[in-house]
């Protein structure tokens, strides 16, 4: 069943979301023409289409667009390639000889051989079961994507009276649509001193609608036999531990969680490729190949992105990998330099960077540990020599950085590099 | 028309009082108070299988974990139910803890159980290297099993109802009146009522209550909850064995195993509590996670997927209550049915036929008893046995749990099997839809949805579980009055 030339791609795409578009797009214009694009949902887009909410493609095109009109341009683009897709159909497997196990209605359940493949599962996200939010396990509490699908795909209202542990981007935007919808928000609770969220969500999701955020609280105790009758929610002292005395009982009916997400990497970790236990993702090169040759990863599946121009230009990244891959035309000089996160920083993205086979500059995304109000710098070195200082005024772990590298600044790279944050006095 | 027998709720001990019964010509009703079988202490506890070295020689309950042990290995191959025979370990971290290992270990040679062994320190962490290294020893008991209790319950209920039982749920039952010489009518919360010859109280915490509405009051139960954490598969192979520390006079101690799905359970406390409050507290948590980390150090609990807690139906007295009430002939009490209760089950099935033949119930075997059951499992099949899956039913083609690989197919074969789930956790339970790492939150308006349709049930009337239970408050604006 395998093998044929007919089920043999020149680079298969896992999942049809804003980074496998992407990369798939690159790739054609790359000069790969047989390509597939397999998505387990019924529509392209990924996550995209159920966010109804303006505010994307600032940065990629330059004006403000909706989930659906931002992954619409880029399905578009691959209806005027020829590029294969498949929806509704699941990735069972993938192997490290890049076999791809797929299954669905119409094909039934084949083995296709990718001469490149690329990784763009998405994230999915952290639930009640994760951080063990004590009381009963009645219905009405929903992650905040799921309401959010259920409400913006399959038109359901899920509750009225709404309570919101976490304050991540997608649990503020739900905050705003629940209202807009007719329900009561009456709270967003946050675990630590400050949101995960981007700032313009706060205000815009939150202030505008007098929706009261309580930072360093958590829910305590969920309530009701059958269907959430409230909670209590509680401040937290410096050590997370529950402040006795400031319990505050909310009367809802349904708690949503936006308490993180995690990429998802099941046919990774399956397919024997390294990851990485800051990120959850699979560890990668500068073009985003893994760590199996011919493998790439790109998008909120490698490190979970707050915008979608970067998760874009991740996919473009992988795409062009993979092209030259298959093509053959990489640059075989095989200098690897590795990148560390040094003083508050989480994790970089990529991992490693093989000077030979990056274009001119490569970027590096990264996310700090920690609030920094006052100016201060970011510090990327190698042993002893500092390769760049850049001052930043604000930096928040809910708002991931970008810093770019050049190939001149690498020529004479050979020990690892830190990126490390410095306060603001240090020089 | 009147039944011969009444069986009162549908956990582990009804559905297996009610399998043992369908082997006989005769006219069985299960009484469910919940809209699904095994809805209480049956779908939250450790799903071990227990050898038998815990109960005391002599005792009902050494009678019948060994002889349902026995039964289970049987059982489970043929009905088609998920279970596992790791063995399990006894854990000492003391040399008076390594008497009781002793201890336990005469008694389960008193009470017949074969292939147990005492290990010393290193033959322990050779055989789990993830254990403590403040282990002393501990006993190995080849024989215990891992089983997931509810589809056991199931498998059993489903079976019955095969052979003709019929179940009926929702039906609460809160009154009991003797009729004439013999024989009891059973009325509902609701109104509605059935009439038996035989009645068999098999309601778990409710037993006690259940029992005192025609019989004085003989016993009483006294709810114990235990609280646990459920961990992603990823940890499944953590431990290979179900890992007990010693037994204390509150119960066997917070475990650490893998379950027969292949996730890995960690708990329980043991707490007094109501019979039916089964919410969990930060200071259970807290201690299942500081006992649980004794015997295993190296336990990640960032791994979990879900908490969840049980309530034991344990009772005032220090054995299983398996007779004929006083005063009320052929009212057959199974009461008490704590751990090994879900080991037991299947024997104290067996047990209860034999006190109604011995209550006077006429007993003819059928000539033609299903004793068989197979469901099609898909992500447990070769490659090959799922392409000629597919290509005989599409819908097995389309997966709608992508954590645990769940198809189209499998959920409908469960809504059209005898006893379709009407809940969104009902189909859960059954098919292991959204029983995986995003916990439904992917696959959940996917199943809303296939369960609205083929059951025909609008989304004003979805449960996630209970009856009570709603999931939608309404539709969005626009849509009022439309016709969802």
């Amino acid at each position: 069943m395998s093998g044929s030339a007919e089920n043999t791609y020149d680079l298969i795409v896992v999942g049809a979301g804003p980074a496998g578009l992407a990369a798939a797009v690159e790739a054609w214009n790359k000069g790969l023409k047989k390509i597939l694009i397999i998505e387990r949902a019924k529509e392209a887009g990924g996550i995209l289409v159920q966010c109804i909410h303006n505010g994307f493609g600032l940065h990629y095109f330059k004006e403000e667009l909706t989930g659906p009109e931002y992954a619409g341009r880029f399905i578009e683009m691959a209806k005027k390639t020829g590029i294969e897709i498949k929806l509704d159909t699941m990735v069972l497997d993938v192997t490290p000889d890049r076999k791809v196990h797929m299954i669905n209605t119409k094909d039934g359940y084949q083995i296709l051989e990718g001469k490149s493949i690329i990784l763009a599962m998405g994230c999915r996200e952290r639930t009640r079961g994760a951080i063990g939010i004590p009381g009963t396990r009645p219905a009405g509490v929903y992650t905040a994507g799921t309401a959010q699908r259920l409400l913006n795909i399959e038109g359901y209202m899920p509750g009225k009276r709404v309570l919101i542990l976490g304050s991540g981007d997608i649990g503020l935007i739900m905050a705003r649509r629940l209202t807009l919808e007719g329900a009561k928000v009456l709270a967003c609770v946050e675990l630590l001193p400050f949101s995960g969220g981007l700032t313009r969500n706060i205000v815009q999701c939150l202030h505008d609608f007098d929706i009261p955020l309580y930072l360093s609280h958590t829910i305590t105790e969920i309530k009701g036999d059958r269907r959430v009758t409230g909670a209590v929610v509680m401040k937290l002292d410096e050590h997370r531990k529950p402040v006795p005395g400031t319990e505050m009982e909310f009367d809802c009916d349904t708690i949503l969680l936006s308490v993180g997400l995690i990429p998802e990497n099941e046919l990774t970790k399956k397919a024997g490729i390294k990851m990485d236990m800051r990120t959850k993702g699979a560890i990668v090169y500068e073009d985003r190949e893994t760590s199996l040759p011919g493998v790439f990863a790109c998008g909120n599946a490698v490190h979970v992105h707050d915008l979608v121009d970067f998760v874009t230009e991740e996919g473009q990244l992988a795409g062009a990998g993979a092209a030259a891959y298959v093509q053959g035309t990489e640059n075989t000089d095989s200098k690897v330099i590795e990148l560390e996160n040094g003083n508050d920083v989480g994790y970089t993205v990529p991992q490693h960077i093989r000077p030979g086979k990056m274009g001119d500059m490569t970027g590096v995304y990264f996310r700090v540990r920690s609030v920094h109000k006052e100016p201060c710098f970011i510090s990327i070195k190698s042993g002893s020599t500092e390769i760049a200082r850049l001052k930043r005024d604000h930096m928040a772990p809910g708002e991931m950085e970008r810093i770019n590298l050049t190939k001149d600044q690498l020529k004479n790279i050979t020990e690892k590099i830190t990126i490390s944050i410095e306060a603001g006095d240090a020089k | 028309m009147q039944y011969d027998v009444a069986v009162i709720g549908c956990g582990v001990i009804g559905a297996a009082a009610a399998y043992s019964l369908s082997k006989y010509k005769l006219s069985v009703t299960i009484l469910e108070a919940e809209n699904d079988v095994a809805d209480a202490t049956t779908k939250a506890n450790s799903g071990i299988l227990h050898a038998g070295y815990d109960p005391e020689p002599g005792s009902i309950m050494a009678d019948m974990n060994i002889k349902g042990v026995k039964m289970a290995k049987e059982l489970c191959k043929k009905l088609d139910v998920p279970v596992k025979w790791p063995g399990s370990l006894v854990v000492a971290f003391s040399d008076a803890e390594m008497k009781t290992v002793k201890q336990l270990y005469d008694r389960g040679i008193k009470n017949g159980v074969k292939n147990m062994e005492i290990l010393n320190g290193s033959q322990v962490h050779a055989m789990e290297p993830a254990l403590s290294t403040e282990i002393k020893g501990a006993l190995l008991a080849k024989d215990a099993g891992v089983v997931y209790p509810w589809e056991y319950a199931l498998a059993l209920a489903e079976t019955a109802v095969r052979n003709g039982v019929e179940l009926r749920r929702n039906f609460k039952v809160n009154q009991i009146t003797k009729q004439g010489k013999d024989g009891y009518m059973l009325k509902s919360e609701s109104g509605d009522f059935v009439t038996a010859k035989y009645v068999i109280n098999a309601a778990g915490v409710y037993t006690d209550f259940i029992h005192n509405l025609v019989a004085p009051p003989a016993f009483k139960i006294l709810p114990n909850r235990g609280e646990y954490y459920l961990m992603d598969k990823t940890e499944g192979n953590l431990v290979t064995r179900v890992i007990f520390q010693c037994p204390t006079e509150k119960g066997k101690g917070v475990l650490v195993s893998p379950t027969a799905r292949g996730n890995l359970i960690v708990g329980p406390n043991a707490v007094d509590g109501k019979k039916d409050y089964t919410g969990v507290t930060r200071s259970g948590l807290d201690y299942v996670e500081e006992y649980a980390k004794k015997s295993v150090p190296s336990l990640d609990l960032r791994a979990s997927i879900r908490n969840f807690a049980g309530v034991r139906a344990n009772n005032d007295q220090n054995d299983f209550i398996i007779r004929e009430a006083e005063n009320a002939k052929g009212f057959i009490d199974l009461a008490g049915i704590k751990s090994p209760g879900l080991t037991s089950a299947p024997a104290i099935g067996e047990r209860c036929v034999e006190l109604l033949d011995k209550a006077g119930l006429k007993l003819e075997a059928k000539k033609v008893f299903i004793d068989t059951r197979k469901r099609i499992k898909f992500t447990d099949l070769s490659v090959a046995e799922k392409q000629e899956l597919v290509k005989k039913n599409p819908l097995y083609g389309r997966v709608i749990c992508r954590c645990e690989t769940i198809t189209e197919g499998e959920i409908i074969d469960a809504l059209r099997a005898p006893i379709p789930p009407v809940s969104v956790d009902g189909i859960k339970r059954r098919c292991g839809t959204g029983m995986g790492r995003c916990q439904g939150g992917f696959c959940g308006p996917r199943v809303m949805e296939i369960l609205m349709n083929e059951a025909h049930i609008s989304y004003r009337d979805l449960v996630m579980d209970k009856t009570g239970s709603y999931m939608l408050e309404g539709v969005t604006k626009g849509q009022e009055g439309d016709n969802l």
